[in-house]
């Protein structure tokens, strides 16, 4: 055990850096409940019955083009750590399970996609989108994001499948398994917790992007929340509560998703610790 | 009928050739024992009958079918896998349906036929159990219940009892003897333990290097080695050796000059190079043996009741032999070591067994 006086320290540190974390999103949500003139009155001060407003949310609510980007950002995101874990956990199994030809320069080629930024290719991307006639859509999207979370998730998930005993996956031939219900009743079960870690490193970054939104789908309907909130950003004047509003309730869904997969995750970093 | 049947069977690994034409027939319903030194290709053999190991040449059979390019679900087999290899997300009974729920087993059955494995094996209060919630013996006795199930052919096992305390190791044992006679399987089992493999088995099959030395009932293997190897194999502690050469008329001159009057085969003449065998627990301490050995003891292991007397003969060689209560001596003294002709072994310079 350790002393209290240090064990004192070490959660005042923490709980500092805390609330440092979670000041400016205090700040969001607390404003986001103010009406415009007290924003800008006394930010730092909570909302008051006189000050108490829900005009911000009245209006993000209240245009349907909003709530559909809500829509958009969630199937984008869910979308992409579907993929991005299906085929990434596939891939993975592929490359350490089974001895091929093109077996480490297929996993050094998956390396390198780690290296390189994928926002290089932007162009050539752009390109292709056009030529698929998926521009506007939310598949283009999903293509390229799970292309970008792909080579990590191989990696990570490369790890953890290599640490499954290999007489598990031959008990399981035994058993009179084919390769893909070994692949899903046995090797999948036992990596969930790398899975969920994969999710939560592909999930937080994907919502917030906005680059390849603005790039793949700026308009038709197709905008995620990030890219929809900027309506209300103007060159001159900006609608701070609908803004503030908006941020509020985009932290919603990544919040749910981050305490669904943050169960496993926790699992994950501490198992092996005990054998 | 399950009987396993190996004909000229070669492996590789690269240009390692790991199995080295095998010849094997395990017999239906016999417990067929392999053993051999670390690293000799037991485990690679056992894989190549359960089918996870493709096999370079030669052919195999179980129950009369050709199994060669049979997946291992096929080909009617259940392994034991040393590190048991248990499902860790599953509960007990999942692990032993498991295999069931897959070859589409009816949900009676598959209850049926797990609820009586459990019974045998004394695992019912533990079903609901994961396999991390289990001790070592449990967990083992859950990686036979799972292979039971399944009704195979043929029970592979690969050093079953090797992660086990001694208590345990001996306990199971006499769990797996009882089963075999009880299920009446054909039984294919690996073990590094020379008492599991004199136990256990009706024939033991004795490897090196990739190939088989000798096979045969545990009392042959024991009394009648076909050559060096085995006679140095079975047996703990192992054989002892003397080297000798053949003189005129019959007699042995052993390297310090000593000469034994044995019985020789007519195959060795005059001149030829033989190794002389002889077990420590026939060879006394200062009995009334027909030959001696003079040396100088080095060390007396006691293990109770009897012991174990290393014995360094005035060539530099070491000579053990078994001592039964107080031998009256200890080390550094000099001591007469006696044998008779009867427990003696001969070996010729290809170190095959003369008779
Ligand atoms: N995948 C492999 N690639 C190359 N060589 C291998 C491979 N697997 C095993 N071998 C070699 O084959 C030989 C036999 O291995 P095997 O595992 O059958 O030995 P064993 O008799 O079971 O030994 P032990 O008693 O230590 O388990 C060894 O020399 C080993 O190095
Ligand atoms: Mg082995």
């Amino acid at each position: 055990m350790r002393k209290p006086a240090s064990s004192l320290v070490v959660h005042a540190i923490l709980g500092l850096y805390t609330a440092l974390a979670l000041f400016p999103i205090l700040l969001v949500i607390m404003n986001s409940f103010k009406a415009r003139k007290a924003i800008f009155g006394a930010p730092l001060s909570f909302p008051t019955p006189s000050t108490f407003s829900l005009i911000g949310y009245d209006k993000v609510f209240g245009d349907s083009k909003i709530i559909s980007y809500y829509v958009n950002s969630i199937t984008v995101t869910g979308g992409t750590i579907f993929f991005t874990l299906l085929f990434g956990a596939m891939a993975a199994w592929a490359l350490t399970e089974y001895k091929f030809r093109w077996n480490t320069l297929l996993a050094l080629f998956f390396s390198i996609g780690i290296m390189v930024p994928i926002r290089l290719g932007s162009v050539s991307i752009i390109q292709l989108v056009v030529q698929m006639h998926l521009i506007n859509t939310l598949s283009a999207l999903i293509l390229v994001y799970t292309a970008q979370n792909l080579p990590l998730a191989i990696f990570i998930l490369s790890e953890f499948i290599a640490q499954i005993p290999k007489d598990l996956r031959e008990a399981g031939r035994c058993d009179g398994l084919s390769e893909y219900n070994i692949f899903f009743h046995i090797v999948l079960p036992l990596i969930r917790p790398a899975m969920a870690t994969v999710a939560v490193f592909t999930m937080i970054p994907v919502w917030n992007d906005l680059w390849f939104p603005l790039l793949l789908a700026p308009t038709g309907g197709k905008q995620t929340i990030t890219l929809g909130i900027q309506q209300f950003l103007g060159q001159y004047i900006t609608d701070w509560n609908a803004v503030l509003s908006a941020l509020s309730t985009a932290i919603i869904p990544v919040l749910i998703l981050y305490v669904i997969f943050s169960r496993q995750l926790i699992r994950g970093l501490t198992s092996g610790a005990v054998k | 009928m399950s009987e396993v049947k190996i004909e000229k069977l070669r492996k590789s690994y690269g240009p390692v050739e790991v199995l080295k034409d095998i010849d094997l027939t395990v017999e239906n319903g016999s417990f067929v024992v392999l053993v051999g030194p670390s690293g000799c290709g037991k485990s690679t053999l056992l894989r190549s009958i359960a089918g996870l190991e493709p096999v370079t040449s030669g052919s195999m059979t179980i129950g009369g079918k050709k199994v060669n390019d049979l997946p291992p679900a096929q080909r009617e087999i259940a392994m034991v896998f040393q590190s048991y290899a248990l499902y860790p997300h599953m509960d007990v009974y999942n692990n032993m349906a498991f295999g069931l729920k897959f070859a589409k087993t009816p949900k009676a059955d598959i209850d049926a036929r797990v609820n009586e494995a459990a019974r045998i094996l004394q695992l019912e209060p533990l079903l609901k159990r994961r396999p991390r919630e289990l001790s070592g013996g449990q967990r083992q006795r859950v990686a036979i219940g799972r292979a039971i199930v399944r009704k195979p052919q043929v029970f592979l096992f690969d050093e079953p009892l090797s992660n086990l305390d001694a208590a345990l190791r001996i306990n199971t044992r006499v769990e797996i003897a009882k089963l075999h006679k009880m299920l009446k399987a054909t039984i294919v089992y690996v073990t590094h333990d020379q008492v599991e493999a004199m136990t256990l088995a009706d024939k033991i099959v004795v490897m090196n290097k990739g190939r088989i030395e000798q096979t045969g009932k545990p009392l042959d293997l024991y009394y009648k080695p076909a050559n060096l190897f085995v006679a140095g194999f079975i047996g703990s502690p192992a054989m002892n050796f003397l080297t000798a050469t053949v003189k005129q008329g019959g007699v042995l001159v052993l390297s310090d000059g000593q000469e034994l009057k044995v019985k020789l085969p007519n195959s060795c003449g005059p001149g030829d190079a033989v190794t002389l065998g002889c077990r420590p627990e026939h060879m006394t301490l200062g009995g009334s043996g027909t030959f001696k050995l003079n040396g100088m003891i080095d060390l007396i292991e006691r293990l109770g009741e009897s012991g174990f007397a290393h014995v360094r003969l005035p060539s530099g060689q070491t000579v053990i032999a078994e001592v039964r209560g107080d031998p009256g001596t200890s080390s550094g003294q000099t001591a007469t070591l006696t044998f008779d002709a009867d427990h003696l072994h001969l070996f010729n310079a290809e170190g095959q067994r003369l008779d």
